[in-house]
């Protein structure tokens, strides 16, 4: 299988796989966050997660054409402006969602995967009626192009260092939210005993608004970011929704930290088999393998010790 | 204007009848004194469809819902304007033709239920639709034993022929070998990798390009990779494609993973200008979704691009486009998917009959001269006699046609060699 | 409550006699066989339902991956089928005549050997049991051996039905890949197409839906069923008492596992194909819907469920191509919000009193549900 190729060739083959891996590690973190915000911390199977990612995807879209036509000169920042629309947006529907549907579930965690099943059908239609059912392409401004030449057969795409970065400053402002504000230290409290969150003053629904409008608000992010390496269609949010599931009970529901490890160990595996065999097989020896470690290690890989 | 008289589908009183929107509703008066001269229902429908005196029913049968509205949406509106032009032309046999639209959802067992519901309930005369080859296969049954008159629009893998079923796309051979040969002789091209998505249509083209590059040419394919519906990640096949630097790479990545795929390749610094890429499955329609700057000056392998010179794809673009938006692309498919009325239209006249048995029977030979893509004709094997080109895309998302067969290509779907 | 011995009550065996007048006679005289055997489509559906009530609403597990189940039943079927209209005859036309026609189009040259045993009719009819009871006793035993539940469980199988839909789709020389295998025509030289055929097999699906209803019904009545609910509500003090609590769960995992199946083959039979498209977490999550919305704790519910909403499908999507899925979205959030126990719930809240008033019957008992396992929601 190696005696096709040079030693510096398979330096080189490692470096792209390497990074390769590395930016669809970004993808899984950005798609993960927001659902381990949301279902690791409030426990709610919101099913309805990548049509939140694809609301932040048509956003962007939207940002795009309207600095296309009005403020051309403007167009290479965009992106920035798109970004946090697509959160505003994406968020403000999941706190309005939070209030009409799933705070009426709380205590029925699997009914919410029904209820969101539901809703992610409706939103699907609702983007067909209002964009039309083809597929919508973003462009990109000119600085976001193209690659970066590192060797002569190392090149990494500049798209792909962009996407990393916003998975970094993403982290840690979700990092810095859940463990060092005021505010996350009551979305943590409420997660742990909401009677007794609620008995020492905590606004126990606000909270819960909130984070359900915080984890939808970063899917809208991750929607925006996929723009640049993906399609936007009215179904392109289904394509992720199992996936991203995986990541975060692989890591462990209620752990950060799990999310990144687990998001990590999926793409590098899977991105190291692609390249010595089919993308189907793949995939499934990727899935096999997460299945595999989950029923060996049922509550992922950090979790906090608890057992119902 | 009797229908058996009229001069062929070019003549000019077509081309004024259908001068605009505006004018249609006065121009349908005129031809309804035709309906006096047009022949009576019970000699031409004997099998119990539903026609009456003054309408035809018709089934349009694809996926408005589901992953696949995206590539389907396109020929449900070329489907719907032929109809809608026909129509305003006095309908087949003086008789109005009425659509029945159902929606195969992407579900291939949907669309099995709607034909049948179409053939057994509705008994339509005819049925546009499908649009993946497993639609196809599911229907298809369906078809043979209800006999029904499927007109599918799709460029598909051969290995295929019924009584039932006009393939109005291109199969296999007709799209890729006239291609393939043309990329070889132009770029000098010794080496193919090729990329496609995880099913039937992209395996069995690749299977015989494959075959005619190492048989026929001579040449080496050096990689041959599947992805399952909807990848979005390509990094990997990329790294591989700078390790092995084909001539060309050859593309049959189908739906949302293209748009990824093209995204991905551009963002790695592979310049399609430089780089030889050569696709059976990005029209026009897809480019959409892709964005133009990011396949500007890959080849496509098709019959027809929307920026075809000639004066009957000029009427059909600006007709297209004035019913559904001036924003509208059109790809080969709807091209094709618009030819199924109008094919249909003239074998129902030619048998003079709107039984199935007798419009199977006299498909073979059927020309139509208004076709977009110029002259078609119905082969005895039911698929169309119908030219190769080669488009390089463009900025804008529209397609230069660098290259076309001389003459129309025969269908052969089974190929002798390639199996 | 003494009536808990015997297999039936009044008032259930009164519903179950009005579903078997409903699918063996109203049904049947009112329709035409193209409704026919929409509804006989439908009810394929209703076996996974049934088995859901079971697993879900009595055993507490819910599974999004009963299309998995569904799939392996139909397509051992589909398998025997397709060995059968592969004829050597049929099949003149291909480089390797006898072999089914997707194996010729992918260069396969003989039949693969795991194919071999579904010439028989008997193998087949086994498998359809044995494999996906097989395979959900080793996803039972390796999750609830290690106390695997509620939402992990659910995530993981549909992570298993992703896997095994992905196989299906890309070992298409041995699977048919996304195609399926269509174009199923008789079996054991028995012409499945015609409207008659259509019919004889819809009495057959419904005479075994029956029987899978009253499976059903033991369960829920014996102990068995019993220790179930006690299961789903306080896990842990069943375990204190000395119960295996992963044995059961595995059990009733099974149970439902092969309810599937079944309705996958009968899928095979009455509709000509099998296509992955079954296997897929989207109809997975369908299944789970058709059981909500009839109850999930009425047996009889998850029928009346899943003809309601594939009838809703059905015609909405047929008058408005374009809207249905509002419709059917709206469909899910009204009941899961407004009545979780669905159809039975409603029936049991509002429509039962009323009859019970007309009847003036004694006991106010409901029909459908059982009042002491009904109360509240399931807990996790």
């Amino acid at each position: 299988m190696f005696g096709e190729y040079s030693i510096g060739d398979l330096g080189a083959i490692f470096a792209m796989q390497g990074f390769a891996g590395l930016i669809l590690f970004s993808v899984y973190v950005l798609m993960a966050l927001g659902l381990a915000i949301i279902f690791g911390q409030m426990g709610v199977i919101n099913m309805a997660h990548g049509e939140f990612m694809i609301l932040g995807a048509y956003v962007t879209w939207l940002t795009s054409s309207y600095f296309q036509t009005h403020l051309p000169s403007l167009f290479s920042g965009y992106f920035f402006v798109a970004m946090i629309l697509a959160f505003i947006a994406s968020g403000a529907l999941g706190m309005l969602v939070e209030w009409a549907l799933i705070r009426h579930l709380y205590k029925r965690p699997l009914d919410t995967l029904l209820a969101t099943w539901g809703l992610s059908l409706i939103l699907q239609q609702t983007y067909r009626s209002v964009f039309g059912a083809r597929e919508v392409g973003v462009e990109l401004p000119q600085w976001m192009m193209g690659s970066q030449q590192i060797t002569d057969s190392i090149e990494v795409p500049i798209n792909g260092i962009f996407v990393m970065c916003l998975t970094l400053l993403i982290t840690m402002a979700v990092a810095y939210i859940m463990y060092k504000s005021r505010w996350g230290r009551q979305v943590r409290a409420v997660v742990q005993n909401r009677v007794m969150a609620g008995a020492v003053g905590i606004n126990t629904e606000r909270v819960d608004c909130y984070t359900f409008g915080l984890g939808c608000g970063i899917a809208g992010i991750a929607g925006s970011a996929f723009t640049m390496i993906g399609s936007t269609s009215p179904t392109s949010g289904q394509l992720y929704i199992v996936d991203t599931f995986l990541v975060v009970v692989f890591g462990g529901a209620a752990s950060l930290v799990g999310t990144i490890a687990s998001a990590f160990t999926i793409s590098q595996a899977q991105s190291t088999m692609e390249f010595f065999m089919s993308g189907s097989m793949a995939k499934v020896l990727t899935l096999l393998a997460i299945v595999g470690i989950l029923m060996l290690r049922p509550q992922g890989l950090f979790a906090l010790k608890v057992r119902k | 204007m009797s229908d058996e008289k009229k001069p062929g589908l070019h003549s000019p009183l077509r081309r004024k009848l259908l001068m605009g929107m505006a004018a249609l509703p006065a121009l349908t008066m005129l031809p309804r004194s035709s309906f006096a001269q047009a022949p009576a229902t019970s000699a031409i429908n004997t099998t119990g469809l539903a026609v009456t005196d003054t309408e035809v029913t018709v089934g349009i049968l694809h996926s408005a819902t589901g992953t696949m509205a995206i590539s389907e949406t396109g020929s449900i509106q070329a489907e719907k304007l032929a109809i809608e032009q026909i129509n305003a032309m006095g309908g087949v046999l003086g008789r109005k033709i009425k659509v029945i639209q159902e929606d195969g959802a992407s579900d291939w067992p949907t669309f099995a239920e709607k034909a049948k519901k179409l053939l057994v309930n509705d008994k339509v005369a005819a049925i546009m639709g499908c649009w993946t080859s497993a639609s196809r296969k599911a229907v298809l049954p369906v078809m043979e034993q209800y006999n029904g008159m499927l007109y599918y629009p799709t460029f598909y893998e051969g290995l295929e022929q019924s009584k039932n079923v006009i393939y109005t796309g291109q199969e296999a051979t007709q799209q890729i070998l006239a291609g393939i040969d043309w990329i070889t002789k132009e770029k000098g091209a010794k080496s193919f990798y090729f990329i496609g998505s995880d099913y039937i249509w992209p395996r069995t083209s690749n299977k015989i390009a494959r075959k005619h590059i190492e048989n026929m040419l001579k040449l080496k394919v050096v990689g041959e990779e599947y992805f399952p519906l909807g990848h979005t990640q390509f990094n990997s096949v990329i790294n591989k494609l700078k390790l092995t630097k084909p001539d060309v790479i050859f593309t049959d990545v189908v739906g949302g993973s293209n748009v990824a795929f093209y995204k991905q390749l551009k963002a790695a610094g592979i310049d399609l200008s430089k780089q030889t890429l050569l696709t059976i499955s990005v029209t026009e329609d897809e480019i959409d979704g892709i964005g133009g700057e990011n396949i500007a000056g890959a080849y496509a392998c098709m019959k027809y691009f929307q920026s075809l010179k000639n004066e009957n794809n000029a009427k059909f673009v600006a007709d297209f486009q004035k019913m559904w938006g001036a924003r509208t692309v059109i790809g080969d498919v709807s091209q094709a998917a618009y030819l199924g009325p109008w094919l249909w239209k003239a074998t129902v006249e030619k048998a003079g009959s709107f039984d199935i048995d007798k419009v199977a029977a006299a498909s073979p030979g059927i020309e139509f001269k208004g076709a977009p893509e110029g002259y078609v004709r119905i082969h005895e094997n039911h698929h169309l006699w119908s030219k190769t080109r080669v488009g390089k895309a463009r900025l804008d998302g529209q397609f230069d046609v660098v290259y076309e067969t001389a003459d129309l290509v025969q269908p052969d779907p089974f190929p002798k060699g390639y199996q | 409550m003494s009536d808990n011995a015997r297999l039936v009550n009044r008032p259930e065996l009164l519903g179950i006699l009005a579903l078997a007048v409903l699918l063996v006679v109203i049904l049947p005289l009112s329709l035409d066989v193209f409704r026919l055997n929409l509804v006989a489509k439908y009810l394929t559906y209703a076996f996974v339902a049934v088995g859901l009530v079971i697993c879900w609403g009595y055993g507490g597990i819910l599974s999004l991956g009963q299309g998995v189940f569904f799939g392996l039943g139909g397509y051992c079927m589909a398998m025997f089928l397709k060995l059968e209209a592969s004829s050597p005859e049929n099949t003149k036309i291909q480089s390797t005549p006898g072999i089914p026609d997707f194996m010729d189009w992918n260069q396969i040259t003989s039949l693969p050997f795991f194919w071999k045993p579904f010439h028989s009719l008997t193998f087949t009819v086994i498998a359809i049991i044995a494999v996906p009871a097989f395979f959900a006793f080793v996803i039972g035993a390796a999750m609830f051996k290690r106390r695997v539940g509620g939402t992990y469980f659910a995530i993981i199988t549909q992570a298993v039905a992703a896997i095994l839909t992905i196989l299906i789709v890309g070992q298409q020389g041995y699977t048919g890949g996304i195609n399926g295998m269509t174009d199923l025509r008789t079996l054991n030289g028995w012409d499945i197409r015609p409207d008659h055929a259509k019919i004889v097999l819809y009495f057959f699906e419904v005479a075994c839906l029956f029987g899978c209803i009253f499976i059903a019904q033991f369960i829920r009545r014996s102990k068995l069923g019993r220790i179930l609910v006690a299961m789903r509500d306080k896990e842990d003090r069943v375990r204190f008492s000395g119960y295996s609590v992963a044995n059961f769960k595995i059990f009733a995992f099974c149970v439902a596992a092969i309810f599937a199946a079944i309705g996958g083959a009968m899928f095979a039979l009455q509709v000509g194909f099998m296509s992955p498209s079954f296997v897929g977490i989207v109809p997975s999550i369908e299944m789970v819907i058709y059981t909500a919305v009839g109850g999930r704790l009425s047996i009889l519910g998850a029928v009346y469920g899943t003809l309601l909403v594939n009838f809703a499908k059905t015609s909405f999507s047929e008058s408005f191509p374009e809207l249905w899925l509002f419709g059917l979205g709206g469909l899910f959030i009204a009941v899961v919000l407004a009545f979780p126990n669905g159809l039975a719930g409603i029936w049991s809240d509002y429509v039962q009193p009323q009859v019970d008033k007309l009847l003036r019957k004694k006991s106010p008992k409901n029909g459908w549900t059982d009042a002491s396992v009904a109360d509240g929601a399931p807990a996790e």
